[in-house]
């Protein structure tokens, strides 16, 4: 029989995540802070609001775009909170979860053989979406003495003139690095300059603990040249829902709406339901929410400092990642054998890119008390380890 | 600190400490983000001022052998000249018996709050000593059959973490 796989899916590395969770499937009763979503339910009344709309029987299709009045919710959500105003009937895509924007943008915008600058570590999906569309990953590797911040030089070594799109995932999963207004500026400069268009994933953005979130598309010349991703999983606690949106130039979106509607129709139905109520009434939520993680970072990295662990104070997310560089051993074998001997599940930072290696991630998205607990194994680990040498 | 920093602080200490009376000082300042010593000086403050007003415990009896009945009583009154609710509240305040007070608005006055052994110590209590007063001119008690959720706290099923282990 001919091999029934296309090669580029076969040849896709499967996700380092993966790996890891296999193992710690098989430790039921280990504590874990490797998850990256939200440990908040999502808020009632907005829960309520998509019980509501399967009450009331809508459960039909949306338009391809998504409701109409969700998309206007959007536009008014990011007008307010980042200063960027989109046409709700031309410039908004609903999608499912930021994921599948990011598939679709990948696929609307890229010819074979155009390279995509990808920063890592960064989340898993950049890359396997770029082979897919056809296109070629450039990978900037992020320096912890940056802050893991993009810095313009490092853009400028890796634009070439193939270079078709530069994905910025900031705030960052793994890191929980941010770029400033400063730091945007000098990347918008470059974009600008090389005719690079911008796949600026914000998923994270409502969780930013330094002033607020600041997208590349509010800075002037971008707007044009930025797809826009956010969505509604973790501002609002909503993962399973999987609910996201692009925004963009018309000419972008339409293209990315005409994959979507092939292979998707419309993204769920009670979920666009429940996200206008998210949206019209879940400021005061999300705010609680992004308390609550920060009385963690601040409570996660003093305990870090105290250990000695060396780790950069993360201004966004919900993730922390400490260099374990000292020990001398690979992140992965630092991760299995913590979770062996202490019964704690935290993250490789090499599953997020090579540079991750030396690193390790550490989700917030537990209570205080949760990590604690976790705190105290992860202290007798480090001093074990510090003993033995 | 300007003023509107201390105001600040103290909404967020105030936060902190709604739902977790017994949290540790010296970690709530780390998780704030501010020094110990403000912390310490900001709740001292606040106890003088009467903005913090105690510190209690949130318990579920009905996990006891202990018998307690707990009732909700509409009491409808007659102001009394002068002093508007102050008084009749006060003579009601101040039998132990008595939980909480409330002035309300809409179809009665007070809501009394109380806790007893048993019915009969209530409608004794209710008989007797709320009913009697002069200005008092109705009782309506409504017994607590079951507590869902208490001061922001839900004692009635809980759920597991259910996320895996595990994502990216």
């Amino acid at each position: 029989m001919r091999d029934p796989i296309a090669k580029k899916v076969s040849d896709m590395k499967p996700s380092g995540i993966r790996k890891f969770f296999d193992i710690v499937s098989e430790m039921p009763d280990a504590i874990s802070l490797g998850v990256g979503e939200p440990d908040f339910d999502t808020p009632w009344h907005v829960r309520d609001e998509g019980i509501y709309s399967l009450e009331r029987g809508r459960t039909f299709y949306t338009s391809n775009s998504g409701l109409m009045e969700l998309r206007t919710e959007i536009s008014r959500y990011l007008s307010r909170h980042y200063n960027v105003s989109y046409k709700p009937g031309e410039e908004i895509v609903i999608t499912v979860g930021g994921s599948e924007a990011i598939d679709i943008g990948m696929r609307a915008m890229l010819e074979p053989g155009e390279e995509v600058i990808i920063p890592e570590p960064s989340y898993v999906s950049y890359v396997p979406c770029t082979i897919m569309a056809g296109g070629v990953p450039v990978i900037v590797n992020l320096k912890e003495e940056n802050e893991f911040r993009l810095t313009a030089e490092e853009l400028a070594d890796a634009i070439t003139p193939k270079t078709k799109i530069l994905v910025l995932p900031f705030p960052n999963n793994p890191t929980g690095a941010i770029m400033e207004r400063r730091d945007l500026e000098d990347i918008a400069k470059l974009c600008i300059e090389h005719d690079i268009f911008v796949l600026s994933d914000e998923i994270y953005s409502e969780l930013s603990y330094k002033g607020d979130h600041v997208t590349i598309a509010s800075i002037p010349g971008m707007k044009e040249r930025t797809i826009l991703i956010n969505g509604f999983s973790k501002a609002f606690a909503m993962t399973g829902w999987r609910l996201g949106y692009a925004c963009g130039p018309e000419e972008i979106i339409s293209q990315m709406t005409k994959i979507h509607q092939y292979c998707i129709m419309c993204a769920p139905t009670t979920s666009q339901y429940a996200a206008v109520e998210a949206l019209k009434h879940g400021d005061r939520d999300v705010e609680g929410m992004r308390e609550a993680y920060n009385e963690r970072r601040r409570y996660l990295m003093h305990e870090f400092r105290r250990m000695g662990l060396q780790c950069f104070e993360p201004y966004g997310a919900f993730y922390i990642f400490p260099s374990i560089k000292e020990f001398g051993m690979t992140s992965e074998d630092f991760c299995t054998d913590l979770l062996m001997k202490k019964k704690v599940a935290v993250v490789p930072g090499s599953a997020f890119g090579d540079c991750g290696e030396g690193f390790v991630r550490i989700s917030y998205a537990y209570s205080i008390d949760n990590l604690k607990n976790a705190i105290s194994r992860i202290e007798e680990y480090i001093t074990e380890l510090r003993n033995k040498k | 600190m300007n003023d509107n920093e201390i105001k600040e602080m103290r909404m967020s200490i105030l936060k902190a400490i709604e739902h977790d009376g017994r949290v540790d000082l010296k970690e709530l300042a780390i998780r704030l983000g501010i020094d110990a010593t403000d912390v310490a000086n900001a709740m001292s403050d606040m106890e003088k001022e009467g903005i913090i007003c105690g510190y209690q415990t949130l318990i579920d009896w009905d996990k006891t052998d202990d018998e307690r009945v707990t009732a909700l009583i509409e009491v409808r009154v007659t102001p009394q000249r002068g002093q508007g609710f102050d008084s009749i509240a006060e003579r009601i305040y101040k039998f132990s018996e008595v939980d909480s007070v409330y002035l309300i608005s809409g179809g009665f006055d007070l809501m009394v709050i109380m806790e007893g052994r048993s019915l009969k110590e209530v409608s004794s209590f209710v008989t007797n000593k709320l009913s009697s007063l002069e200005a008092v001119l109705s009782c309506a008690t409504h017994f607590i059959m079951r507590k869902y959720k208490m001061n922001g706290t839900v004692l009635a099923r809980k759920y597991k973490d259910e996320r895996i282990l595990v994502t990216p």
